[in-house]
């Protein structure tokens, strides 16, 4: 019983587990480099900076 | 702060505080002679404590709505002034656990004050008291500037706050009186547990309730970190402290898990304290103030999206590093050390787009202690975790393994990135938060500067060269294939170390200490110049001048 739980887990790790962390890192370097989000982020790094301390209403 | 509450929050707070009180004296009478009886006492004296507080504050008239226009920072504001203290006092256990091995005498011949029971206090009083202190102010303060909006309730801050320390000092105090569970950095039992899991959720839908309210359309990279570092520990601190108490009037529980799986999960848990609480807070601390102060924004906001996920994804398959050459199976070894090696990548990516952002402002980390506090501990960030990438490679790990090097590893990152990135952070808010143009004084920030690179620097090489030496003492054979030194050499060959790092951690609290004087200060300055402020407004001007009866 536990070979086959051993076995089992291996053989997801080397599979599934190897193919799902490629994918899923291809995805965050395509959501980060996507031409449209630029914008949304050069706002977001440049609006910490504003120095106007009150919640926008 | 109490008449800055709504009469219906007052309220709340004193039903809670009933609640818990109610729960102190129920632990407090039916725990009889076992120490969770201790607790009891303790928990019902807090809950008494702050019922006093919020009474002597409950007839004041309600706060204006102009409230509702402003941030709200009173939680910030005793956040980090807990944070400080429970750096003294985490800080100075330290020095004296420190001291303990160099000198096993300073125990005084008292049980408390063993090396097993003062350790835990210090591990707990600087990661937890203090570190988590620090995360739980700066995340309400970066939290509301980031989105823009006020935090939705002023309850929900105070009782996470406040919950929090209420299990601190539980951790603390039972530790002296013996009460742990062995795990390291998960030392506090099933009673604290549950308590910390109910606090940890109220924070993060503080989190996730002011993040609906957001103004902002997209939520800055400063609050993913310091999201992942609230829902990742839930995780964690739940699943690693499954256990079954003897008795539900019993201080005492049993793990869940046994022998290997009990390691695994242990350490999968540890790693991770390193990972989600010991970095990805402080990187969302680090994304936030370092920017800031430096009057620059982050050099690349696309590379600190993917360190993010890198960060957040590595992390969670690198602990078992920690259990190289032991009855785990070799596979799962080779996957920890394999995930804590390409580690390396999102976590430089991390410490150079910090130091890109400087880029352009180096006189100002010239001029400005307090921005060369993050600068360096961007540094050491870097330096550490190359450190920890090199040492999981299991034939590294042959010689670091069980050593002082160890040690000396988590000191660099936790004096070197962690506390670093906090002081720099609190020199920052501090003055924002209380309405002052700098600090106290300048030049203290930069005496702490000196005293707290000293003090890692000292510490770090001690422990250093300490720990190279005992594992080459441990494995080494003479001719006849025996091991040529016994423990006690090799004890007898790390003292004079086991000094320097006593050296180098009172530097440490010293600097701390003196953190403490320049906030306290500044605090003041800020309360005199208001009580300045309020006489103008009350006194007619006529009258400032005029001899007081009896002068």
């Amino acid at each position: 019983m536990m070979d086959v739980d051993h076995d089992t887990l291996v053989a997801l790790s080397k599979s599934w587990g190897l193919f799902y962390l490629i994918a899923f890192s291809a995805a965050v370097v395509i959501y980060a480099l996507w031409p449209s989000n630029r914008k949304r982020f050069t706002h977001a790094k440049m609006s910490i900076l504003d120095n106007d301390d009150k919640p926008l209403e | 702060m109490v008449s800055q509450l709504t009469i219906s929050e007052r309220q709340y707070a004193l039903a809670t505080l009933l609640l818990l009180g109610l729960g102190g004296l129920a632990m407090a009478a039916m725990g009889r002679g076992d120490p969770i009886a201790v607790h009891g006492y303790i928990v019902l004296i807090f809950a008494i404590g702050l019922s006093f507080v919020v009474m002597a504050g409950y007839y004041a008239p309600e706060p204006d709505k102009t409230r509702l226009s402003r941030y709200y920072d009173d939680p910030t504001k005793v956040g980090i002034v807990l944070s400080i203290a429970w750096a003294v006092v985490g800080m100075f256990v330290g020095v004296w656990v420190a001291a303990l091995l160099a000198w096993p005498d300073l125990t005084f011949d008292q049980a408390w004050s063993s090396f097993g029971r003062l350790r835990p206090v210090h591990t707990s009083g600087v990661i937890f008291g203090f570190g988590g202190n620090a995360l739980i102010a700066t995340s309400f303060h970066v939290l509301q500037r980031t989105t823009r909006a006020r935090m939705p309730g002023q309850f929900a801050p105070w009782f996470v706050l406040l919950g929090y320390n209420l299990f601190c000092v539980v951790a603390a105090s039972g530790y002296l009186i013996g009460v742990t569970q062995s795990k390291e950095y998960a030392e506090p039992e099933w009673y604290a547990d549950i308590w910390l899991v109910v606090v940890w959720v109220s924070y993060f839908l503080i989190y996730l309730r002011t993040l609906a309210r957001r103004k902002e359309p997209h939520i800055y990279v400063a609050n993913w970190y310091y999201m992942a570092f609230i829902l990742v520990v839930a995780v964690l601190h739940i699943v690693n402290n499954l256990a079954v108490p003897i008795a539900w009037n019993a201080a005492k529980s049993y793990s869940l898990f046994s022998g290997v799986q009990d390691a695994m999960t242990q350490w999968w848990y540890g790693h991770n304290a390193v990972a989600f609480f010991l970095t990805a807070g402080f990187l969302g601390m680090m994304y936030y103030y370092l920017p800031k102060r430096a009057g620059r924004p982050i050099f690349s906001y696309r590379l600190s999206i993917i360190s993010f996920w890198g960060i957040t994804f590595l992390y969670m398959w690198a602990g078992s590093h920690h259990l190289h050459y032991t009855a785990l199976p070799q596979w799962v070894q080779t996957l920890g050390m394999t995930f804590s090696i390409v580690l390396l990548v999102p976590s430089w990516a991390s410490a150079g787009n910090a130091l890109a952002t400087l880029n352009g402002a180096w006189h100002k980390v010239r001029d400005d202690a307090t921005l060369r506090f993050m600068m360096v501990a961007a540094v050491f960030y870097g330096l550490s975790t190359f450190e920890g990438s090199f040492m999981a490679i299991r034939p590294v790990n042959a010689l670091s393994h069980y050593t002082d090097w160890t040690v000396g590893h988590v000191h660099a990152g936790a004096l070197g990135w962690v506390a670093m990135i906090t002081f720099g952070s609190f020199y920052a808010l501090v003055p924002w938060m209380w309405k002052r143009e700098t600090m106290y004084s300048p030049k203290l920030i930069e005496v702490h500067f000196w005293l707290a690179l000293a003090g890692t620097i000292v510490y770090v090489f001690a422990m250093w060269n300490s720990g190279i030496i005992q594992g080459l003492m441990w494995r080494t054979y003479n001719e006849s294939g025996s091991l040529t030194y016994s423990f006690i050499d090799s004890l007898v060959a790390m003292h004079p170390y086991y000094i320097a790092r006593a050296f180098g951690g009172l530097l440490f609290l010293l600097g701390a200490l003196v953190a403490a004087y320049n906030v306290w200060m500044t605090i003041r300055q800020s309360r005199m110049d208001a009580i300045d402020a309020g006489e103008d407004a009350d006194i007619p001007l006529f009258a400032r001048d005029a001899v007081q009866a009896g002068e």
